[in-house]
């Protein structure tokens, strides 16, 4: 500061520094400190909303969730969920952005047409989709059968459920995963490029290789960090899609039903804290990125 | 011939992208016959918008989905606007004790999702019982953690002489934080803005916890039960439903585009 201030007036300072910061301070308390510590104490008995008698279990419930085949095959569900979502919601991302990078005129069009779907309401969208994949109504199976193919039931195999559901993940998050790897191509100085020609690399594909991927390692890595947690929250096109029928649950929709359709307090608060685990450790990427920015 | 084939991957790409919200027009002007013709030719035989969209506004509430929505939504951007505004400009501006601390938990907080307190917030509301009201809808996100942490980096920039001159001159701590401070960063509060309603108008995850009553349910959640309620018996309905309910965010999403993709990928820049 440039100007010296008095005693009075930096006590002053003081109290309105707290009275400012006081409203988010207790809402803090309330709506982020004293839920978890609630949730971690739920998590140890075998409350259930409504109940009268509760008694303290200690980590019963996460034994229990280990053996639980429900909450097991959610888990498995969603690792096949990420597992296609994130390579293909990444890879695709990152091509869009490649190829739009270079258009001038077109840019907003392609931009507007690929972002589309982010902002679209999901459950909206999830209904518009169930429609397309119809096995006799929709435009889907009536293009496939033109090609002389048997129909595909997308929403009557089990087996195809979740990567049906995938495929939906992937056309959502496309965009939003293309812009930000726009944000770091445009990042990249135009000298590098200019660099590696002069070295030869006179080939789009070697640039490429040797300077456009090393250079966008953090955007990648972040990128990466982001569809794997949002990979990790699916539940709108479970809520709408399945339902959770024939054993397509997903973490967040099996958590979803044992917390507030079953009202299995105690149980679903573990399952809560698994689901959190998971997350946390999924943004460690991004809290060391923010950290120490990874350089080539 | 080379320099096309970006333009015609592109455009096979986007054709995938566009083709559900072509589907969803196109159905919801169509009368129930011609939907089962399956065919992606734009003009309808006969034009039966009006019904559909009668149909979804007053037999399935969907009018009433909308404006449960823009009162949620606009509780909620308020007052996290309230609260983060003053909270930002403490962090930035002010000392007070426990500031570190504070701020520490905002960038913990930061990484807790929503979901993961939905339980015992739940709890809290039944206990209260709250649940089937605006407020329990909106309560949770009363803070964000988010929106200051975003201000308190945009009001770092403020220049520290203009606060000080201000004070000289008798100006109150409200006036600079609201009048002066917050004008500086109205990029960031436009930004903050789309992307919090954009949020809670497609959120279907807490209404579906603590909303059971159809007349209090926002667009996702009444989405969700009129698709159900229908199961294919009206697809025109269905998808004039689902047009006016993804719409707003469509139409406002092409007038400002820069603003919107600013605002939703702001994440990208924390």
């Amino acid at each position: 500061m440039t100007i010296a201030i008095g005693h009075t007036a930096r006590s002053r300072i003081v109290t309105r520094g707290l009275l400012f910061a006081l409203p988010a301070i207790l809402l803090m308390a309330v709506i982020y400190i004293i839920p978890v510590i609630v949730l971690m104490g739920f998590s140890l008995t075998d409350y259930s909303l409504g109940a009268l008698n509760w008694r303290f279990v200690g980590l019963q419930n996460f034994v229990a969730a280990f053996k639980d085949p429900v909450f097991l095959r959610s888990l498995t569900n969603t690792a096949l969920y990420a597992a296609i979502v994130i390579p293909a919601g990444v890879f695709l991302g990152l091509g869009v952005a490649l190829l739009v990078h270079g258009r001038k005129a077109s840019r907003g069009f392609w931009e507007t047409a690929y972002f589309l779907p982010v902002t679209a309401t999901l459950v909206a969208m999830a209904t518009v989709w169930q429609f397309l994949l119809h096995p006799s109504l929709g435009p889907v199976n009536a293009a496939i059968k033109w090609f002389g193919f048997d129909p595909v039931s997308f929403l009557g195999n089990p087996a195809l459920l979740i990567p049906t559901m995938a495929l939906i993940g992937v056309w959502q998050i496309l965009g939003f995963n293309m812009v930000l790897f726009l944000a770091g191509l445009t990042a990249i100085p135009q000298d590098l490029h200019e660099a590696a020609r002069m070295d030869g690399a006179r080939n789009p594909i070697d640039r490429f290789l040797t300077v456009t991927w090393p250079m966008l390692g953090p955007t990648t890595l972040f990128v990466v960090v982001t569809t794997s947690i949002s990979a990790f929250k699916v539940f709108e096109t479970v809520a709408v899609l399945t339902k959770g029928r024939s054993g397509s649950e997903t973490l967040l929709y099996a958590l979803y039903l044992e917390g507030f359709e079953y009202s299995n307090t105690g149980y679903a608060a573990a399952l809560t804290l698994i689901f959190l685990a998971i997350v946390l450790i999924l943004s460690i990427g991004q809290t060391v990125r923010m950290d120490r920015k990874v350089h080539y | 011939m080379r320099r096309f084939i970006p333009h015609i991957l592109l455009a096979a790409g986007a054709a995938v992208m566009l083709l559900p919200f072509y589907w969803m027009i196109l159905t919801s002007i169509r009368t129930p016959a011609e939907i089962f013709d399956i065919s992606l030719w734009p003009v309808p035989d006969r034009f039966n918008g009006v019904e559909n969209y009668g149909q979804a506004a007053t037999s399935v509430p969907i009018a009433r989905f909308m404006l449960n929505g823009v009162i949620v939504c606009s509780g909620i951007l308020f007052v996290q606007v309230l609260t983060a505004v003053p909270a930002a400009y403490a962090l930035a501006k002010l000392r007070f004790p426990g500031r570190r601390i504070l701020m520490a938990l905002v960038i913990a907080a930061l990484c807790v999702p929503m979901q993961a307190l939905a339980l015992p917030l739940f709890v809290g509301l039944a206990q209260a019982n709250l649940l089937n009201t605006y407020f329990a809808q909106m309560a949770p996100f009363f803070l964000s953690v988010f929106a200051i942490f975003l201000f308190r980096q945009s009001f770092r920039s403020y220049p520290d002489e203009i606060i000080e001159a201000a004070r000289m001159d008798g100006f109150s701590e409200m006036e600079i934080c609201w009048g002066l401070v917050l004008r500086g960063s109205l990029p960031s509060l436009a930004a903050f803005a789309i992307f919090s309603v954009v949020a809670h108008w497609n959120d279907l995850y807490w209404p579906m916890i603590v909303v059971s009553d159809t007349a209090l349910a926002p667009p996702p959640l009444g989405m969700l039960l009129f698709s159900d309620a229908e199961t294919g018996a009206n697809y025109g309905a269905l998808m004039a439903g689902a047009t006016m309910i993804t719409a707003p965010m469509i139409v406002c999403f092409v007038l400002a585009r820069r603003h919107f993709i600013a605002g939703i990928t702001m994440t990208g820049v924390k």
